[in-house]
């Protein structure tokens, strides 16, 4: 069917499911805008920058379990997209974003908002394309989401120069993708599978250590039944949290620089570990020499090159979490070396050793009367939304109070900036969330200088009847940085003070949104209740302790058994 | 260790680019590098010759492979492979001089390739150490300028 590659684009769109894109319009993609005008399945989320369309299409994405799709001019819109995507690229987001670009003929002219946004982001897309010519046009789009959705996601983009969309194409029905030089594995080796459960049955001290890759793969379930099966204690990191249930009695919390005490002593006295869709980051190991220095390690990633790259491993399994700890959890049914009650037997002096850590050094902080403690307003935001709203996050201290005192029961609940660690992230985050699942509590934990990266997104919020929730943490400081300041640079305290502060209700109230304020630990729970029924947009201002450090904290560095704790 | 990689690619705009730059990006060294078409016309063959532990070379293999454009990544340690590279000099060449350097290239199985009143251009192809020794020897005579292709390698036998 002969069509303007406009029109195509829309098609394209719809028949790879997107309902929801997100954007910003220019002179550029004037005829792509001008065509969603008329696509009735297709909504158009007019946000107020760049870099929050592409958030926002992250953690739609991420809501969903599909790729996320944001659509920008060329130039300053293309350029203002690359935090977004290189933070997608960190967090291994599927995603697509189309930039306009200026017409084929003036391409490396110096044209006018011309910028080579290809290559500017080749290091952070898992790949990108210029379209040329016309005829590849509905092929690149198709072969894009083939790329961002499957194996390894990550995000992809597309450079659309204004001939071509305007050109005359022909559409044709999609056919299953075929390329050449990309094929991920998703089976695991049979002969690994069988390994790696034999090393699990041998092991008196083991740890699940799960990551991003099991939200991914949808494996929460299979990895639960995994460590139900075997009854081993299990560890998520930032990326994790979610792919197991964080009330479980199996639960360790989070691992690494913010992790639990007892995590990462059971990760450095282990004697196997498992880690599913996780990648090694610094902020999980420490001190490579002393990360789980007596295990073996099995290893289950998508991506070869995730395998070994910071610590060498005993078993790689090269395979989907999904599709490979099924098929342990197959092996184990079918042994007949395998029986539950010795599995727990064989493990009970490790539960007991970890029950101690437990005790002696639980997640906890100090109350004190009258100022309120931010860990305090994440325990009740959990208590009041019974621990099933969406949070998402920006960065800093409040990221780490939402990972660490937010048990997350369930997988696609907490979206935050993990690898790149975007200040801004959270609230367009929120957004693209509540556009994802509109019938959820959605909520941005927040701190006060990040929500200032992204705020004037209020008026989007306010735009699309978005109901979501921003609790500030407000101690009035970059107070992440002045933690390292404190702890590690003599108290001296460079430039994190953030002297001249909005008043954020007020702020709230200019946008047409709600503004509510709590200085008190006993406003606290009124606040938020408050916030809960409002069917509006909500800023919360939570007046906090402002010199609360994050503990545990293992200094960078260092190995994660040098702790510094409450 | 020296490492030398074959890397079959797509030959499309921009991809010698993505290779050099998850080199520069991820601080890998790259010691020479070259490429070409093959007989798929959409098709090139870059060979690289880089250098590392075993732990970086792996991910260097690892992450080319990664490419969406790459085909195939071959390191030619693990192959019995003929490994050639290709050198120009630019040599003085005058009365007393102009028959050493005839002997010397003679030696190396090396051919002159433009002849001027007082210099040669002479084209060596062999080992990179056999390239090295024809420099070496010729430096003392006066070497003008040199240009080298850096390596290219072929596995031996049938193909792969
Ligand atoms: C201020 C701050 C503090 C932080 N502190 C901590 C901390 O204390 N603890 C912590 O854990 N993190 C912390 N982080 C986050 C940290 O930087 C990393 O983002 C995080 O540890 C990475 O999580 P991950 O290993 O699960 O990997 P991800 O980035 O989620 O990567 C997923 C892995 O799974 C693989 N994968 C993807 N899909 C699949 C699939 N279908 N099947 C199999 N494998 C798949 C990928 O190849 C990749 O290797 C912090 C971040 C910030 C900003
Ligand atoms: C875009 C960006 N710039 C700088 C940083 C470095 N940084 C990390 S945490 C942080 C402080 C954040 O302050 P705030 O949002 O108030 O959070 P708090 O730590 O006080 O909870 C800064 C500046 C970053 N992560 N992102
Ligand atoms: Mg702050």
């Amino acid at each position: 069917m002969k069509m303007k590659g406009s029109q195509a684009f829309v098609k394209c769109l719809e028949e790879q499911g997107v309902e929801t894109i997100f954007g910003f319009p220019g002179g550029a993609v004037i005829d792509l805008y001008d065509e969603l005008l008329n696509a009735e399945n297709l909504t158009h989320v007019l946000v107020r920058h760049e870099q929050a369309a592409v958030h926002a299409a992250d953690a739609y994405g991420r809501v969903r379990g599909e790729v996320g799709v944001a659509l920008v001019t060329s130039g300053p819109g293309a350029t203002n997209t690359v935090t977004g995507i290189a933070s997608a690229y960190c967090d291994s987001i599927p995603m697509v974003v189309f930039t306009g670009q200026v017409p084929t003929m003036l391409i490396g002219n110096d044209a006018f908002q011309e910028v080579d946004i290809v290559g500017i982001t080749r290091p952070v897309t898992k790949h990108n394309y210029l379209v040329k010519k016309a005829e590849d046009l509905i092929p690149t789009i198709r072969e894009a989401f083939h790329l961002a959705r499957t194996g390894r996601p990550g995000p992809v983009l597309v450079d659309l120069p204004k001939d071509v969309i305007a050109s005359m194409v022909n559409y044709t029905e999609p056919k299953p993708i075929k390329m050449r030089t990309y094929k991920p594995t998703y089976e695991p080796h049979p002969g690994q599978v069988e390994k790696a459960c034999k090393t699990v049955l041998k092991a008196k001290k083991p740890v699940l250590y799960v990551g991003g890759g099991v939200i991914h793969s949808n494996a929460s379930e299979t990895v639960t039944e995994l460590a139900k099966k075997l009854d081993i204690p299990v560890t998520m990191t930032l990326m994790g949290l979610g792919g197991f249930p964080g009330t479980d009695p199996l639960s360790l919390g989070m691992l690494g620089m913010h992790g639990t005490y007892y995590a990462n002593m059971a990760v450095a006295n282990c004697d196997l570990l498992i880690a599913v869709g996780a990648r090694f980051d610094d902020r999980v190991t420490g001190r490579i020499d002393a990360f789980a220095p007596n295990a073996k390690i099995i290893h289950i990633d998508i991506d070869p090159s995730s395998i070994s790259k910071n610590v060498k491993v005993d078993i790689p399994m090269v395979a989907d979490c999904h599709h490979a700890v099924t098929a342990m959890n197959a092996w184990f049914d079918s042994s007949k070396d395998f029986d539950a009650r010795a599995a727990k037997e064989q493990h009970q002096q490790w539960h007991d050793q970890i029950k101690d850590w437990k005790n002696r050094h639980p997640l906890g902080y100090v109350e004190e009367g009258e100022v309120i403690k931010p860990q305090f307003v994440v325990q009740k935001l959990h208590e009041l939304t019974h621990g099933d709203a969406i949070i998402t996050t920006e960065v800093g201290q409040n990221q780490m109070w939402a990972a660490q005192f937010y048990h997350f029961n369930k997988p696609r609940h907490f979206l935050t900036s993990g690898g790149l660690g975007v200040m801004g992230y959270g609230f367009p985050a929120a957004i693209g969330a509540q556009m994802a699942a509109p019938d959820r509590t959605v909520i941005d934990v927040a701190g006060d200088g990040s929500i200032q990266m992204n705020i004037q997104e209020l008026a989007t919020a306010r735009q699309y009847k978005c109901p979501v929730k921003i609790a500030i943490l407000n101690n009035n400081y970059l107070g992440m940085v002045r933690q390292w300041q404190e702890l590690f640079y003599d108290k001296k305290y460079a430039h994190t003070t953030l002297d001249v502060a909005p008043d954020f209700v007020k702020l709230a109230e200019a946008y047409g949104a709600v503004g509510l304020r709590a200085t008190k630990p006993s406003e606290v729970e009124p606040v938020i209740k408050e916030a809960l029924k409002t069917n509006n947009t909500v800023i919360m201002d939570f007046v906090i302790s402002r010199e609360e450090g994050v503990f545990p904290m293992v200094p960078a560095g260092k190995a994660t058994t040098e702790m510094l704790l409450v | 260790m020296k490492h030398t990689i074959s890397v079959l690619l797509q030959n499309k705009p921009g991809v010698l680019s993505r290779v050099t730059g998850l080199f520069s990006g991820r601080g890998f060294n790259i010691d020479s590098l070259s490429v070409a078409e093959t007989l798929e016309k959409d098709v090139s063959c870059l060979t690289l010759v880089t250098h590392g532990d075993e732990a970086i070379i792996e991910q260097i293999t690892k992450q080319l492979h990664k490419l969406i454009d790459v085909i195939k990544v071959t390191d030619m340690a693990e192959h019995e492979h003929v490994e050639r590279e290709m050198v120009m000099i630019r040599i003085k060449a005058e009365d007393e001089t102009r028959a050493e350097v005839l002997r010397v290239i003679d030696i190396f199985r090396g051919k002159v390739v433009d002849v001027s009143p007082k210099s040669y251009v002479v084209e060596v192809t062999g080992s990179k150490s056999k390239v090295q020794a024809i420099i070496d020897i010729l430096r003392p005579i006066g070497i003008q300028e040199i240009i080298r292709t850096g390596a290219t390698a072929i596995t031996r036998g049938k193909k792969s």
